[in-house]
Order: C-alpha cells, then structure tokens, then sequence
C-alpha cells in the first residue's frame, strides 16, 4: 500500500454578509479543506488502484474534523457539503475518483446521519487550476436554497506527479436565496434527496 | 465601523515538504481578506480619509483573523505583509488611502511588535484578480529567509464598486531557506531593518 504523502494543506473560511441585499442576521460561512498529495500512479497505467482509497480515508477525516472546527466547532450546524479533485498532468482522471469513497464517507461520518450524496467535481489541470466544487443539503440533494459552489485552488498546485483533494462545507443557505423549491424545512430526511 | 464588509476569507497554508524533504514544523502562513464597498467608486473625491479610517479597523480586524487563524499568540508572528485590489470603479489611490497611513498601527498592536516596514502591493482590477501579498521579516526587513508572497483571491470580489484589503501573516519564513543572508537569529530589531 503506498503511503499518503502530504505536501501542503490549505484551509479556506469565507464568511458573507451580503450580496447587495439584506445583511443576514448569521452570516453565511463556507469552508474548504485542500491537501495536496502525492500521486503514487503518476506517470504510469497502473490497473489496480483501489486500495489507495483505504490510505486516504485517515486524511479524509482528518480534513472533515478540521473543516467542523474552522466553522465553529459544532457539527450540527454544518448544513452543505461538496468535494472535489484535481489530478496532475502525469496523472488520470481516475485517480481522482479515488477520493470519492474517503472524502465523501468521512464527512458523513464526521457530521453523524447526512444522508444526502456528496455533490463532486474533478479535472486533470496544472498548478493553479481552479476548481468549483458543488454544494449541496447534507440531508436533501433538492434543497433548492443549498445548491451552491466554492471556486478552490492553489497557485502552486497540484504538481504533475501530485492530486489536490478538497472538501467543502457550508453553514446555510445562499446568502440571499429566494428562488422557491423544496426548502429545508421540508425535509423528510429518508431517501437523501427530499 | 465605517468599513462596510460584504465577504471576509480567511486562507491557511501549510508546507509539509518540498522535493521530498520533510519541512518540520510545517511552514505556515495565513492570510485575512475583507471585501468592502468602497465609498468613492465612480467619482474623483479629494479627500480620502474616511478610507484611511477604514484601513485602521481593518488593521485591527485582519490582523487578528489572520493571526487567530494560526493558532499562535501574536508576538511570535515572523513575518507579515498586506495588500488592497481596487475595483474597476475606484482608483489606485485608494488602495493607498487604506494601506499606507493608518493600516500598520493595529496591525504592529495585535502583534506586539513590527519594527519593520510592513511589506504592501496593490492593483486594481476585476472578479477573481489575483493578489501576491509580498510578505517581509516582521522586526528586520532584511531577514533573507523571509521573503515570501502568498497568493490570495477570490472569484468573486472585488466588484466595480468594492475594494478587496488582505493581511498575512506567519510562524516562519520560506519552507527550506538556504540562500543566505542575514538570519532570524542576528536580527537587532532596532532600526527595523537588521
């Protein structure tokens, strides 16, 4: 099993009043936790990769603790949540699949009985590449007030033979979200999706 | 206050290694960034002080965001730097206006010290333009191993009428200095520059 090499961590908390509207009572945070890894298939076809999604789970609930304590410590108020990756030019696509096991199952973990699938994006990019990684309701994929992005990067990464590895959550809704749909007080919370 | 914020961020990067050597304690920055309207977009005002006004509250607050962000207590910042975007409809002068007259008080107050001059750079420009924070030994400008960038933006500020102020600070200079130069060590911290 080849170990999880961590060159630099990035942690990012955006804390929004307004957007030209109503100044909201609780702002709106949103938070990203990036690592940046070390590709162990870089350069090369390797078939069998899978296990490498044991080795990053340790590091996927590492990023989901440190996400709940950059928004204040208390799982329960975090009420979206996204990942994302993006592989280097001496990697595939594919290896950024790897993470949608680790990341996705340690945030549900970490926030208890989310029941919602983890909205995901991913690209092969060089170092600077952005990435907007989806949000959506942790327990209602069509809580329409919850859909959302947060645009991550690193001017430095991901290196050619790396992957940056990111999760995101958020506390609310859109900061001035009005465009009707299911709400979250709606929920029925069974099936992940209403 | 009379800085009004649409959006703050805070970013928190950790260097782990480079080049596989191992960087132990992590190198770590952070940086605080605040989106605010600014007052005098779209029209040539004279007298700009109640940017500079602004400029000292955000001091204040960026300061001790950035410096919360890393965990530490204030005094044992290394290094530090700032900087503003101008939105389309402002002028560079009023990046000026908030950077240069009132800025560095609060900020030299939440970190103890700063003998040295505090490092500045400013544009103007659109949604997600990037800003290169230069960053600069907190006590003695000199301190070789010290200078640094960060590289902060977000994707979507400053709009035409807003105006994008970043502080940084860190617990240490560049990940593996070797170029030489006055060290950490040597500095007499009295004339801020050695």
């Amino acid at each position: 099993m080849p170990d999880v090499q961590i060159r630099k961590r990035l942690t990012v908390v955006e804390e929004i009043f307004h957007e030209g509207g109503p100044v909201a009572t609780t702002p709106l945070k949103r938070a990203a936790a990036l690592a940046i890894i070390h590709n162990p298939y870089a350069g090369k076809y390797v078939s069998d990769i899978a296990s490498f999604m044991d080795d990053l789970k340790p590091l996927g609930l590492g990023m989901a603790q440190a996400l709940v304590a950059a928004l204040g410590g208390n799982p329960k108020n975090i009420e979206g949540y996204g990942k994302g990756a993006i592989v280097g030019s001496a990697g595939e696509l594919e290896h950024g699949a790897l993470w949608h096991v680790p990341g996705g199952y340690a945030m549900r973990e970490i926030l208890g009985d989310a029941k919602a699938i983890v909205a995901s994006t991913k690209k092969v990019g060089g170092p600077g590449t952005r990435l907007d990684v989806p949000i959506t309701h942790i327990n209602a994929s069509y809580v329409r007030s919850h859909f959302d992005a947060m645009e991550v990067g690193l001017n430095d990464a991901p290196r050619a033979d790396e992957i940056l590895l990111a999760l995101v959550m958020t506390t609310g809704p859109r900061v001035h979200a009005r465009v009707g749909g299911l709400k979250a007080s709606e929920i029925k919370g069974e099936d992940g999706l209403r | 206050m009379k800085a009004a914020i649409r959006k703050i961020a805070v970013f928190v990067e950790e260097t782990h290694s480079e080049m596989d050597r191992k960087v132990d304690p992590p190198a770590r920055r952070a940086a605080a960034v605040a989106v605010i309207q600014n007052p005098f977009a779209g029209k040539y005002v004279d007298d700009l002080s109640d940017l500079m006004t602004i400029g000292e509250e955000l001091g204040e607050l960026l300061a001790t965001r950035a410096v919360s962000a890393l965990g530490i207590p204030g005094n044992t910042v290394e290094s530090y730097g700032k900087a503003a975007a101008v939105g389309e409809n402002g002028e560079l002068e009023h990046a000026a206006a908030i950077l240069h007259p009132k800025l560095g008080t609060p900020v030299r107050r939440v970190l103890g010290k700063g003998a040295a001059l505090i490092p500045s750079s400013k544009k103007r420009g659109g949604l997600g333009v990037v800003l290169d924070i230069p960053l600069g030994h907190k006590d003695a400008a000199f301190v070789r191993s010290h200078f640094d960038g960060m590289e902060v933006r977000l994707n979507d500020a400053p709009r035409a009428n807003e105006i994008m102020v970043a502080v940084a600070v860190t617990d240490s200079g560049r990940p593996l200095p070797r170029v030489g130069g006055l060290t950490k060590d040597q500095i007499k911290g009295e004339d801020g520059l050695r």
